[in-house]
């Protein structure tokens, strides 16, 4: 066997490069098809024209106003919930310690409907969910906390959170109303229907900040990955980088959730499809938060189209799209 | 006194509020193999952690060069002191090449993340280690003794003049705990500082040039293996009684225990 270690750095990089750039340009195939497609078809350079305020204002109308913001909106909400599904699976080194299943996404949720029983616009629906999403954090974070956290504490402790706060949920909407029971309802699948920029506008300055953080984190994480004494032993400041990263996840899921609700399976397929196609040996952030955000806006663009023109949820077509493709992943790995 | 860069004064060592050890004074001469030993649970793998910054003393201090270890920054720490811990978890699908690579981690910034220096110290590692023909090998696929080699391999990358050893035979069978101690054994030759956490008396006293042996949290003895294992030192530390007698094959202490009852020759 001819081996030669001088390119080892470089070995991996071109498949996670190949990887990187076919999922932008997937992202951009689904952001034309979300742009163009739909009860109303607005031919490409009309497009382009009515993003810059140019078209026929019928197509600047539903380009601009309605389809951009949306699919913008899915964008930057996978990549936020591919990025901190990338640092809890890391963290706890465990597929499924993904913020969908360790309760942070139930926490968030119980924050929305209680903001919509309270009678609650948008807005405050929005910052229900981020508080919830903090709140449950918190919570789990400290009751899993002795002299550091370990990973396999968080997931328990996550998963016990989690099956409270959906029982939680379920009491809520028993007890509300039933026109805010709809509301909350509607919201907790999942959605991106009728999301306008001032949705998009706050996930964008939250990755705009949190996403070069989690670059510089990976490395480090990495080494954690190998166990905290294997880590120290390196030099890697273990409990500073954890306690970061989680602040960025827990940021990353809440911003998320409060802009389109609890989308599940998105946070816990994206990294897990990122790690594979890649084949990289531990957390790619960067692969990740562009899955989340071509998984997101794919499933939303057939959510819209499939059964035109009953419209779905994203929700339930992350579920499916994620969840089939994984399952046909993890059982390739088995050869 | 011998020159010593790593050593501990006044240790109390415990895991949250069980204590361990008390007052633990330990001096690593420069240029030994030193061998930590003792019973289940005598706080030999806690010294270890200890030394290696891994478990904050609660009282006394770690000295590394003359500083107390936690005030020196921990890269430049990892520079100087590498660990081998008693497990860790091999990254899924990770080839044996970039798990050695790792081990250059403490060596590397944001902007400089492969130098010259790096893949010099990952050939020689893997060359040391005799994993280099392992390269492309996924690590998880290898034998218990082949990715104790790779281990071993990722902390010779780091280039550090002291390297610790927790427990690095365990799991292993006869033929590859000889095989990663005699690696040791090279590595000390060729001018590193070793200290390593064994479980077999009679491997330590083969290896070791220095011997630190503890019971109960105390170090009972400390010293030349030649100089201090008696059958005495043995009964009081392990409550063994046995006789020493001297190895055929390297001359230092050979623990023989005694026979409780005579084995007579197999009839069936």
């Amino acid at each position: 066997m001819n081996v030669r270690i001088g390119p080892l750095s470089v070995r991996l990089a071109p498949r996670a490069l190949l990887v990187s750039v076919c999922l932008v340009l997937i992202g951009l195939a689904v952001t034309v098809a979300a742009l163009a497609t739909g009860e109303f078809t607005v031919p490409v350079p009309d497009i382009v024209q009515a993003l810059f305020g140019q078209g026929p204002p019928v197509a600047e109308l539903i380009v601009s106003k309605l389809r951009a913001p949306r699919v913008v909106t899915g964008l930057l909400v996978g990549a936020a919930f591919g990025l901190s599904g990338a640092i809890f699976q890391s963290l706890t080194r465990n597929p499924l310690g993904s913020p969908d299943f360790i309760g942070f996404t139930a926490g968030a949720s119980t924050g929305g409907i209680l903001a919509v029983v309270a009678g609650g616009s948008a807005m405050t629906i929005a910052g229900g969910a981020m508080a919830g999403c903090v709140l449950t954090a918190a919570l789990v974070y400290g009751l899993a906390f002795r002299g550091g956290v370990q990973g396999y504490r968080l997931v328990l402790v996550g998963i016990g959170a989690n099956a409270l706060l959906l029982a939680v949920n379920s009491y809520l909407l028993t007890r509300a109303n039933i026109n805010d029971a709809a509301t909350a309802g509607a919201w907790l699948t999942g959605s991106l229907s009728g999301r306008g920029w001032d949705h998009a506008i706050p996930v964008a300055l939250a990755l705009a900040v949190l996403a070069p953080v989690c670059v510089l984190l990976s490395r480090p994480m990495r080494m954690i990955e190998m166990g905290d004494d294997a880590a120290r032993a390196m030099g890697v400041r273990v409990e500073p980088v954890r306690a970061l990263a989680i602040a960025a996840g827990v940021l990353l899921s809440g911003v998320a959730t409060a802009a389109a609700g609890p989308v599940i399976f998105v946070a816990l397929a994206a990294p897990q499809l990122a790690r594979r196609l890649t084949r990289s040996p531990g957390v790619t952030m960067g692969a990740s938060a562009l899955m989340g955000a071509v998984l997101l806006t794919g499933a939303d663009l057939a959510a819209q189209r499939l059964l035109a023109p009953t419209q779905l949820p994203v929700g339930v077509l992350t579920a499916a799209i994620g969840g089939t493709y994984l399952a046909l992943l993890l059982r390739k790995d088995r050869h | 006194m011998p020159d010593a860069r790593l050593s501990g004064t006044g240790l109390t060592l415990a895991y949250d509020q069980r204590v361990v050890a008390t007052d633990l004074s330990v001096a690593i001469p420069d240029a030994s193999f030193t061998v930590i030993i003792g019973p289940n649970a005598c706080g030999k793998s806690t010294l270890l952690r200890a030394l290696a910054r891994m478990l904050k003393p609660k009282a006394g201090a770690v000295h590394l060069d003359g500083s107390v270890i936690t005030s020196l920054p921990s890269k430049e720490v990892a520079r100087r002191l590498g660990l081998l811990p008693q497990s860790s978890i091999v990254p899924d699908g990770i080839t044996v090449a970039d798990l050695v690579a790792r081990g250059r981690y403490p060596h590397q910034r944001l902007m400089r993340q492969w130098s010259k220096a790096d893949e010099a110290a990952v050939t020689e590692a893997m060359r040391a280690t005799d994993v280099t023909e392992l390269a492309e090998r996924i690590v998880d696929e290898l034998s218990g003794g082949q990715r104790q080699r790779v281990w071993l391999a990722m902390a010779l990358a780091q280039e550090t003049p002291i390297l610790l050893l927790d427990e690095p035979t365990t799991f292993l069978d006869i033929s590859h705990q000889i095989e990663v101690l005699d690696l040791c054994a090279d590595l000390h030759e060729a001018g590193r500082t070793m200290v390593a956490v064994l479980h077999d008396l009679n491997q330590a006293c083969r290896y070791a040039t220095h011997l630190i042996v503890m019971r109960g949290g105390t170090i009972v003895a400390q010293g030349d293996p030649a100089e201090i294992v008696t059958s005495e030192l043995v009964r009081q530390v392990f409550d063994l009684r046995c006789e020493i007698i001297p190895d055929p094959q390297s001359g230092t202490p050979l623990i023989v225990p005694e026979a409780r009852r005579r084995v007579t020759p197999a009839s069936a």
